[in-house]
């Protein structure tokens, strides 16, 4: 285990140093709302010459995003940050990212999108972004946040991925809230992290090559999406055997399904984010009751660990799946669909539904969790038909 | 497990984000878990304003906002006409109120139960006297220190000097070191 610091620090302010030890050669950012302090604080840190990374300050998001392709096609390492409206304005980019595969972190921190105005937490901009061809990564707390960022990295330009990696964060509750964690010195994070060899830089000219290019009726298009497929696919293995090395450095657990009490539960709830600690709080108390309560908190949404959460939930007796995001007109929310996906090939047919909860940064008071163990706790015993969706919490 | 919650009350401007924060980072040198957290809105300078801090011996997991705080700090005696800044107070908690009206008046006017706590020092013209400045956070911590006992005085002047040595010479800490002992002492409770 490496040494490591214990700090008070806001997410954002994690996230940033993450960041500045894994030495991105360019960072591009349109530093004005909607954007997080994560640039702000990385700006500062180039002023400082405390990283030799150049900053291109963009004049929006859109750009943010283009500069980052450039840049990484040229062969650089690329990070960047947004949020909400900011990564609504990214969508073009983001799918060209994947397709071009080039490894780019970016930290989002989880917040609504209009209409109506709100810059509170909520999943809605991460969920709309699944199917981009980016691996997503869920921090529930600063902590995970600042070690998430580090996997990122290698996750993002290890040889069987090649793909762009964000790693999320709940905004306002994770990426503003001064919380306690413990960061490695910087030469522990450039060893972990290492030096970036692209492997087709537009810019060695000994070798050249060209990315991105025009694939018409005929081209190779289909093939190169298979070639996406397989490579998230493939990243699976690779998020697991670079979590495992980190989780020996840090000392801090890592796996792409984070359960607690899930050996004998009966009652689970499947969530993301920082409400996973609201819902574990929850769960404590009601296991002191003797009531069997399990959590399974989901850290990596793409690639989608469908076998290992189908593996978790073997036995239980009933099911709530919480989302922070809708995909409205569908069965329920993002998470949901996955969870009963992923269920579908169980040998036994579980009882599972969906909460859409927390929109908007709404609190997620503890009441209403025991109200969706009291729920499945129903359901388990048959009182309570499953109901599929419903709003938790709403006035 | 020993949980403190804080709701802190103030104007915009008055310091009361980062006063959140010095006293999460003073429980932090005490090896405790702490969160502080703003409450982000419209916010301009002037408006009422509020944030949070949450102290444990244990690591905090929840994340969902403070409706029961155990101890309110108020740094501006005006927001009591304008928010209702007894909401949710536990029943033993304190409210520690920057003002230069007595304790046992205040207390009255805030119609709290008497087992609340009622703590009031003149934060704003401690500050003034020592700092030369109305910057009622750093005194009001002192208060805090006194009439709770959730950190440590000296923890606290300590994490004090670290901060502001980054800026500042000897003369700004102690003038800082005096307003947090003169809060110290002048609190008075009800």
């Amino acid at each position: 285990m490496a040494n490591q610091k214990t700090i008070a620090e806001t997410g954002n302010v994690l996230v940033a140093q993450a960041m500045r030890q894994c030495k991105p050669d360019v960072m591009a950012a349109y530093p004005i709302t909607p954007q997080t302090t994560i640039v702000e604080e990385f700006a500062k840190y180039v002023a400082q010459g405390r990283c030799h990374t150049e900053y291109v300050t963009v004049e929006s998001e859109h750009s943010a995003m283009s500069a980052c392709v450039g840049a990484s096609a040229a062969g650089a390492r690329v990070m960047t940050a947004t949020c909400s409206q900011g990564l609504a304005l990214m969508w073009e980019e983001l799918y060209i990212a994947a397709g071009m595969r080039l490894p780019i972190v970016m930290a989002n921190a989880n917040r609504a999108l209009s209409a109506p105005i709100n810059i509170h937490c909520d999943h809605s901009d991460a969920m709309g972004a699944r199917d981009a061809g980016w691996i997503m990564l869920f921090a529930e707390t600063a902590q995970e946040a600042y070690d998430n960022t580090i996997m990122s990295v290698r996750i993002a330009e290890h040889s069987d991925v090649l793909l762009p990696v964000m790693t999320c964060l709940d905004g306002f509750i994770t990426t503003h809230s001064v919380d306690r964690a413990d960061i490695f010195d910087d030469d522990t994070v450039a060893e972990f992290v290492g030096e970036y060899v692209p492997a087709y830089a537009l810019l060695d000219t000994d070798n050249p090559s060209s990315h991105g290019n025009f694939s018409g009726l005929g081209g190779p298009y289909f093939e190169f999406k298979k070639q996406q497929r397989l490579a998230i696919d493939a990243s699976m293995a690779v998020i697991k055997s670079v979590g495992a090395e980190f989780s020996e450095l840090s000392g801090r657990p890592f796996d792409v399904v984070e359960g607690w009490g899930m050996e004998d539960a009966e009652v689970v709830i499947v969530v993301i984010g920082s409400s996973a600690g609201n819902v574990r709080h929850v769960a404590r108390g009601l296991r002191a009751q003797g009531i069997k309560a399990g959590v399974l908190k989901i850290r990596v949404f793409r690639p989608f660990p469908a076998a290992e959460v189908a593996a978790a939930l073997v036995g239980v007796k009933a099911i709530a799946v919480m989302d922070r995001s809708e995909s409205f007109g569908a069965e329920g929310g993002p998470l949901y669909l996955e969870v009963r996906s992923a269920l579908y090939d169980s040998s036994e047919r579980l009882p599972v539904v969906d909460y859409i909860y927390g929109l908007g940064g709404s609190d997620v008071r503890l009441e209403l969790i025991e109200r969706v163990y009291s729920d499945l706790a129903d359901i388990a015993s048959g009182s309570m038909a499953p109901f599929g969706m419903t709003y938790l919490g709403t006035r | 497990m020993q949980l403190t919650e804080i709701r802190w009350h103030a104007r915009a401007g008055q310091g009361a984000v980062t006063a959140a924060k010095v006293v999460a980072e003073t429980a932090l040198s005490a090896d405790q878990y702490m969160q502080a957290m703003p409450e982000y809105g419209p916010e301009r300078m002037g408006a009422p304003i509020k944030a949070f801090t949450r102290i444990s011996d244990e690591p905090i997991e929840i994340h969902n906002n403070i409706e029961f705080p155990d101890v309110v700090i108020v740094l501006d005696d005006s927001l009591i006409d304008v928010v209702d800044v007894t909401e949710g107070i536990k029943p033993n908690g304190s409210i520690i109120i920057n003002t230069c009206s007595p304790a046992a008046a205040v207390k009255k006017a805030l119609g709290v139960a008497d087992t609340v706590t009622v703590a009031c020092v003149d934060a704003s013209g401690i500050a003034l006297d020592t700092i030369k400045r109305d910057i009622p956070n750093t005194p009001i911590v002192g208060a805090f220190t006194k009439v709770t006992g959730v950190i440590n005085i000296d923890t606290f002047k300590g994490l004090l000097a670290k901060n502001l040595s980054k800026k500042f010479g000897q003369e700004m800490i102690d003038a800082n070191f005096a307003a947090v002992d003169r809060a110290y002492q002048e609190v008075t409770v009800a």
